[in-house]
């Protein structure tokens, strides 16, 4: 069965139970080489989906195939040939750095040295290391082992599921530059997250929410779609300024954004009419500028829009 | 092959770095052992009992003198009339009154039937029938001495001999069942929580995701628990023999090949529970809980099986400790060899097999 994408899933549902919706008709395609994107918030059905191309779950409706193998009928060839890091650190604790490594290599049938290339630049970071249990490292460093290990064969596709979350800033700059290096040397990716912010990082995104796909896209491309003037305000009273800003006549949307809140706008609008508005308000420490749009405001827009 | 080797040196490693799991597994076997070495025997000495000695002749004085002699009994009180024998029950001081009547010597003489009475309480019925087997023995041999060159007529002397453990040594029966009882449990634990906790850890996803077979996984984490167990056993059988001085009659290759092949059951029995439970509670539990009473009470190691209702006859019959303490008695104790016990064997191989089966077959290939 051959098949022009390294991972095409066609219209996969998953229920946990009677109530629980995790994946409802999620269709996407991933092409060779390609770095991926899931973006979307905590229980939007990230891991699921990551998991039914893993094996490690089976869908309740569509199908999926990774490599040209089904995920149900092939498990076997894909457990052999994809790479997989789970959410939670999933190494043995009280096994060193090298043990764990030596591990896995060898239970996928080859040796450290043999794939030591494709993981010199992460894996070298961490040799001074290598005698310490895995328990006992930092957890940039646990990233750093467990994408080692889940790289050791040489996979063909990788799935990262939320690989970045609970590390520190550097370490996930550091992490997102060795996706980077391996999207060079031609592995798929798939690599999800609940940071907006690195989705820029991937060549496409896919926005997922509620087990639904919002939209598949270049981060470019999304952030394109959001066709509203953007405006970032500030004043003392932040709490108070959301709600009046909501009620504003030509108010489409209103969310916290870091220290500013976003206001997009109906129609084309003076900030000075804005201005007006929140000083008939009485608010204090008016600061409003005009917003660049990032991946985030088009999340909530395409959000609202559901 | 390789991943096989591996797989068992990660398993290893988990074993020997879990230092305070180690100790525990390691000295639980001895703690067991001595508390039941010390504290649970149908042996009885030094027990105190109370006499009412109405008859004051030189044949009561005797009797009373060869109960003080024979180090079981320790006389506390002598009572002055029937009335006292009840409240002394009632203060517990004492488990058994001997009541001697006041015509006991003339009676002798006159060859009339003698009587001396045995009172006991049998709150405690064990304890109660031990004492007054050894209460009617002495009083029998004192009998039989006196009517030494006199002909007595119609009497009928029965000569027991207690095979293999002549001097009917309880440690003989637990040494045994000890053994079975640590190795049954202990093993079926440590390989039940050995897969749960993968699972509980996370690392059981990485593992599916991968090309390890599920009987590479199963037997990788059967072999290097079988030396461990055998420690165990070793651990018990020493201390059987120095401090109990419980007999090895039989091969000792012999015993341990038996040794490991009931560890290999009692793994497997283990690794099944493991792979149809989530957490290692709960394959705690199980293993501990649903193992434990029907393998001490079902086993024959305290109850004999043939005094039991029939449907438990026939349910002991799937409790495979039932089967090596069958196996463990003979060639400790008997010291018969393979030829005796080779059916016994049999059914214990075909047992681990079925497990082993089992559990490759119930192994879930997936999450969920």
């Amino acid at each position: 069965m051959s098949n022009q994408f390294a991972i095409d899933i066609q219209g996969v549902s998953k229920r946990y139970g009677k109530d629980v919706q995790a994946l409802d008709e999620v269709s996407l395609q991933v092409r060779p080489g390609e770095l991926f994107g899931l973006i979307g918030p905590d229980g939007a059905g990230k891991t699921t989906l990551i998991r039914i191309l893993a094996t490690l779950l089976l869908a309740d409706e569509g199908q999926a195939t990774v490599d040209g193998w089904d995920v149900r009928k092939d498990y076997k060839q894909i457990r052999r040939n994809v790479g997989y890091m789970p959410g939670r650190f999933s190494l043995y604790q009280d096994l060193s750095v090298e043990e764990n490594l030596t591990f896995f290599a060898t239970i996928f049938g080859t040796t450290i040295r043999e794939n030591y290339d494709l993981i010199r630049d992460i894996y070298g970071q961490l040799e001074p290391f290598r005698t310490r249990k895995a328990g006992k490292l930092s957890g940039g460093m646990k990233q750093k082992l467990a994408l080692s290990c889940a790289l050791i064969h040489k996979p063909s596709v990788l799935f990262l599921d939320e690989p970045t979350t609970g590390v520190d800033a550097v370490s996930r700059h550091e992490f997102w530059e060795m996706l980077q290096r391996l999207r060079q040397k031609g592995i798929t990716i798939l690599v999800s997250t609940p940071y907006m912010d690195e989705a820029s990082l991937c060549e496409r995104v896919a926005l997922i929410q509620k087990g639904r796909i919002l939209s598949i896209d270049t981060p470019a491309n999304i952030v394109g779609s959001f066709d509203k003037p953007l405006l970032a305000i500030r004043t003392d009273d932040m709490y108070r300024l959301i709600n009046d800003l909501r009620q504003f006549e030509s108010t489409h949307s209103a969310y916290p954004f870091g220290d500013y809140v976003h206001l997009a706008l109906d129609g084309p609008i003076w900030a000075e009419a804005v201005h007006a508005y929140l000083v008939g308000k009485e608010h204090t420490g008016i600061e409003i500028k005009p917003a660049e749009v990032t991946i985030e405001d088009s999340f909530m827009e395409l959000m609202s829009k559901e | 092959m390789k991943q096989l080797l591996i797989f068992i040196r990660k398993e290893t490693y988990h074993i020997f770095r879990d230092k305070r799991t180690l100790l525990i597994l390691l000295g639980m076997p001895m703690v067991q052992v001595l508390l039941f070495g010390f504290a649970i025997t149908n042996e009885i000495t030094n027990a105190r009992i109370a006499i009412l000695d109405q008859s004051k002749g030189e044949m009561s004085r005797n009797i009373i003198q060869r109960f003080t002699a024979s180090g079981y009994f320790e006389i506390d009180e002598n009572l002055q009339s029937l009335s006292d024998i009840e409240r002394h029950f009632r203060q517990g001081k004492t488990k058994l009154v001997a009541v001697f009547p006041p015509q006991l010597e003339e009676n002798m003489k006159r060859n009339v039937p003698a009587k001396i009475q045995l009172v006991a309480d049998a709150t405690d019925p064990n304890t109660a029938t031990t004492l007054i087997n050894y209460a009617s023995a002495i009083i029998g041999r004192y009998l039989q001495e006196q009517s030494h060159g006199q002909a007595v007529p119609l009497a009928i002397n029965t000569e027991v001999k207690m095979l293999y453990n002549p001097r009917l040594k309880s440690v003989y029966m637990f040494v045994p069942g000890v053994i079975t009882i640590i190795l049954m449990l202990m093993s079926a634990m440590m390989t039940s929580i050995a897969i749960t906790r993968e699972k509980e850890l996370g690392t059981m996803e990485v593992l599916l995701v991968s090309p390890l077979r599920p009987s590479t996984i199963i037997i990788g984490k059967v072999i290097p628990y079988i030396v461990l167990a055998l420690a165990m056993a070793a651990i018990v059988l020493l201390l059987g023999a120095f401090v109990f001085n419980m007999p090895i009659r039989g091969s000792l290759v012999l015993l341990i090949a038996e040794c490991v092949l009931f560890v290999i059951t009692s793994l497997s029995l283990g690794i099944l529970i493991s792979t149809r439970t989530e957490t290692q509670q709960v394959a705690m539990l199980i293993s501990l809980m649903a193992l434990m009473l029907p393998t001490i009470l079902l086993s024959g190691f305290i109850f004999p099986i043939e005094s039991m209702p029939k449907v438990l006859q026939i349910l002991s019959n799937i409790i495979p400790a039932k089967w090596f303490i069958i196996i463990i008695k003979n060639v400790m104790l008997r010291g018969t060899g393979f030829s005796f016990i080779w059916k016994e064997t049999l059914i214990l191989l075909g047992m681990a097999m079925f497990f082993i089966a089992a559990s490759i077959r119930n192994f879930k290939i997936r999450l969920a």
